[in-house]
């Protein structure tokens, strides 16, 4: 199926700050320089944030994870998840279309879309607020037919429990999510079969509706501050507390999670290195802070003219705007950095640390090689 | 029918306490050190004793499995990545597992680990779950809390850490190879094998790809003992399993049962018979949406496990079971699975890349009737060229409903080109 990027792209993307925070304590779940592991995740959650994914965004989350925009744009057009086009603004309505949901009825359910919404799918309707697309195999079988709303599954439905559910939804309410017909969860409509035992104590919804309700976030864009942030693995749990007294101290409030090169030092054992790390292993990089001191600057490129600095993996074209705005043009300039320049620079572009994590000045010193 | 105190999955509607105390309290958790204790090899042993085979669809034992791994690290790491892209039609039961009874997993994750050294363990969640892969975190982070996983896990001294990762809807990540790529930031297409993941999987490391419910059984049958889970079910065909039964029942349900169940007890026991009666069986899709169909006639004395499925030319996979009723257009159905591969197909190998669309389109005109009688065997021998002739088995799993289609309704289509009837709308 072929997907492109939508005609019209807004100007720019950033994350919230806590999207941010989130975003990079994400990328520590990875090995040092397997950083692209965590791309998914992050296009993802720009599109949580924007409503749909746009070009700005992906090229940003390819800056983060110093990828070429190239990778990211693969991975957008990819999978089916990302929406490539705006959507609704009040809601954007999944029908499940396979197998089990088709035998149940989901033909009405996109007819009943067609109705309301728009004669065809990822077109949003005339008043903008609504949308919808037919999905494959959402993994709700047992509760055909259904449809993803938001963040959530509508189970159980007809054709006129869809329709009330867009009317509210029109209306500003959202539905409690989870089956429609008063089931609980995937048990039999007609009353337990097995687990008798266990049916005292059941919480008022399943787990899914009740994180739904207790979270609120079915139909909102998430700017990162509904769940605090947990990251548990930079803590290593309370067994880490037990053993030995944590090299570094307990990130646990991870609202501003530690910087990546920060997190990595030895006290991780868990996301071994790579067979063959490119950087210096990370106990190489302590978080003592290093005197900066200004490189040598020029105001403009030499005679001979700029060099790429794109090519420079990690360096795309808006690092290298910010490269030649503060005074380098060249290769040279870069590999003559030492660590005080390094932490120049560092304070002055808005990815820290990456320059020893990408090892620029190497890079550069192969590049002046030829 | 398997008693309640036989069962794994004691939360599986998610009716009890949902927490890690909760959890505790139905016997997770429950000497996991011990456990440990025992050894790699102790653990190993033992599930092969219990007869586990992999509960993603392939059925490979899952003992034998684990035991491809190096036993001595030659410097690099060792993963254990979970399947939980749970993507095949028909298939809801790991979704139950991770939102109502995640500790299970938890655990086995970090059991499963231990047993092939694997200090990292990866779940990679299907992107649609967004409230599962919620409910799981929330677990992930209680035993966390507790001491249970992270370092000196659960107190054995051996340090752990087991992350959540997402998928963003591509069927293909179910395959395991492709799943790897997708958690290394690439397009989910397959790898050719082999190397295979046991040698280098996930960033060229040994790596042993499960299925969630395979994890998740692994604590209860390590306490219970291999021989527990073995008893149940006819032999090489052990243990319980859990059944996700969708379409034409009076009560769609996910359930745990005892493997080589008759299909009779099953939905009669669980799912309050067929929708107007066994007389109103027309056919069934016993293992997901990848396995051939069968007629009512041949399901009549079936029994649920792997061999028996096998034997007719179909199979367990998943144990999705989705029944049909008379009412259903058996052309339409297998269409709409085609037109599902056609979707999926990851575009990689040519047969399948250009196959499915071919057999999607002929399909759809012989849902019309719009066709001639030959082409039955035309698409049939498509079909044919494109099993067997991938990097991965999606090219397979769409081949197969559709000769299962030609092989037990052959009469339906024939019918419908000669008569070129307009379908029976399938409800």
């Amino acid at each position: 199926m072929l997907r492109r990027l939508h005609h019209t792209q807004p100007e720019s993307f950033a994350f919230t700050q806590a999207n941010q925070a989130w975003a990079e304590a994400q990328i520590t779940k990875y090995p040092a320089g397997r950083q692209a592991s965590a791309i998914i995740p992050l296009l993802w959650r720009a599109q949580e944030q924007e409503g749909w994914l746009t070009r700005p965004a992906i090229e940003h989350v390819a800056e983060m994870l110093g990828l070429a925009y190239m990778r990211a744009l693969e991975v957008a057009t990819f999978y089916f998840m990302f929406q490539l086009q705006p959507v609704g603004t009040v809601a954007h309505i999944q029908i499940c279309g396979t197998l089990s949901c088709m035998l149940c009825g989901a033909e009405d359910l996109v007819e009943v879309c067609k109705r309301r919404i728009g004669a065809h799918a990822h077109t949003p309707s005339a008043d903008g607020r609504f949308s919808w697309e037919e999905v494959e195999c959402l993994g709700s079988c047992t509760n055909a037919p259904m449809a993803q709303i938001g963040k959530d599954y509508y189970e159980d439905l007809t054709a006129e429990r869809l329709e009330w559910l867009l009317d509210e939804m029109a209306a500003g309410r959202v539905p409690v999510p989870g089956p429609q017909n008063g089931r609980y969860a995937a048990e039999p409509l007609k009353g337990l079969t097995s687990l008798f035992a266990h049916e005292s104590g059941r919480t008022q919804y399943n787990a899914s509706a009740q994180l739904a309700v207790d979270i609120g976030d079915t139909l909102r864009r998430i700017d990162g501050t509904e769940v605090p942030l947990s990251a548990p693995w930079q803590g290593k749990g309370a067994g880490a507390a037990v053993t030995e007294a944590p090299a570094r101290p307990a990130s646990k409030t991870a609202a501003k999670p530690a910087r990546k090169a920060e997190v990595a030092p030895a006290a991780e054992p868990a996301p071994a290195a790579p067979p063959a790390p490119a950087a210096p292993p990370a106990p190489a990089a302590p978080p003592a802070p290093v005197a900066e001191m200004a490189p040598e600057l020029l105001t403009a490129p030499r005679g001979s003219g700029a060099d790429d600095l794109k090519r420079i993996s990690g360096v795309g074209p808006k690092l290298e705007g910010v490269l030649n705005s503060l005074g380098f043009w060249h290769f040279d300039q870069i590999a003559a950095w030492g660590p005080a320049e390094i932490a120049w620079v560092d304070a002055r572009i808005s990815f820290k640390g990456r320059i020893e994590r990408d090892d620029w000045v190497g890079q550069a010193r192969t590049l002046m090689a030829g | 029918m398997l008693k309640d105190q036989d069962r794994i999955f004691t939360n599986l509607y998610g009716m009890h306490d949902r927490s890690l105390k909760g959890a505790m309290a139905r016997g997770h958790w429950d000497g996991t050190k011990d456990i440990l204790t025992k050894g790699r090899d102790w653990i190993v042993t033992e599930m092969k004793a219990s007869g586990l085979r992999g509960r993603g669809g392939a059925g490979f034992p899952t003992g034998l499995k684990w035991s491809f791994m190096p036993k001595e690290s030659d410097g690099r790491p060792a993963y254990l990545v979970v399947n939980a892209d749970e993507s095949e039609p028909g298939t809801c039961k790991d979704r139950e597992i991770m939102r109502h009874d995640p500790h299970t997993l938890v655990e086995g994750c970090l059991i499963a680990s231990f047993a092939m050294n694997a200090h990292a363990c990866y779940i990679y969640i299907r992107g649609e779950y967004i409230r599962e892969k919620e409910a799981l975190q929330r677990a992930i982070d209680e035993a966390y809390e507790a001491g249970l996983i992270g370092r000196n896990a659960c107190g054995s001294g051996y340090d752990f850490d087991l992350y959540l990762h997402h998928g963003a809807g591509a069927y293909i990540c179910g395959e395991e190879t492709a799943l790897l790529e997708s958690l290394e930031g690439k397009k989910g297409m397959p790898r050719m094998k082999p190397p295979f993941p046991a040698g280098a999987g996930l960033y060229g490391c040994p790596t042993t790809v499960n299925n969630v419910e395979s994890i998740a059984v692994v604590p209860t049958i390590l306490r219970r003992g291999g021989e527990w889970f073995a008893g149940f079910g006819r032999p090489n065909n052990a243990g319980t399993k859990l059944f996700a039964i969708s379409g034409h029942v009076n009560n769609p349900c996910v359930v745990e049962e005892e493997m080589s169940i008759p299909f009779k007890e099953l939905i009669d026991k669980h799912c309050g018979g067929i929708r107007g009666g066994w007389k109103n069986l027309k056919a069934v899709i016993p293992g997901g949406s990848s396995v051939p169909c069968l007629r009512a006639e041949q399901m009549e004395d079936a029994i649920m496990d792997f061999d028996w499925l096998r034997e007719k030319r179909s199979g367990l996979g998943t144990a999705a079971v989705i029944v049909m009723d008379q009412s259903t257009d058996m052309v339409k159905a297998i269409w709409r699975l085609s037109k599902f591969y056609k979707h999926e197909s990851c575009g990689q190998c040519t047969p399948c890349r250009e196959g499915t669309g071919w057999m999607m389109r002929v399909m759809e005109r012989l849902v019309t009737g719009d066709a001639a009688v030959e082409e039955i065997d035309m698409l049939l021998d498509v079909t044919k060229q494109v099993e067997g002739h991938t990097i991965c088995a999606l090219g397979d799993a769409a081949a197969w409903p559709i000769q299962g289609l030609i092989r037990n309704f052959r009469d339906e289509i024939e019918d419908r080109i000669r008569h070129k009837r307009a379908p029976i709308a399938a409800e």
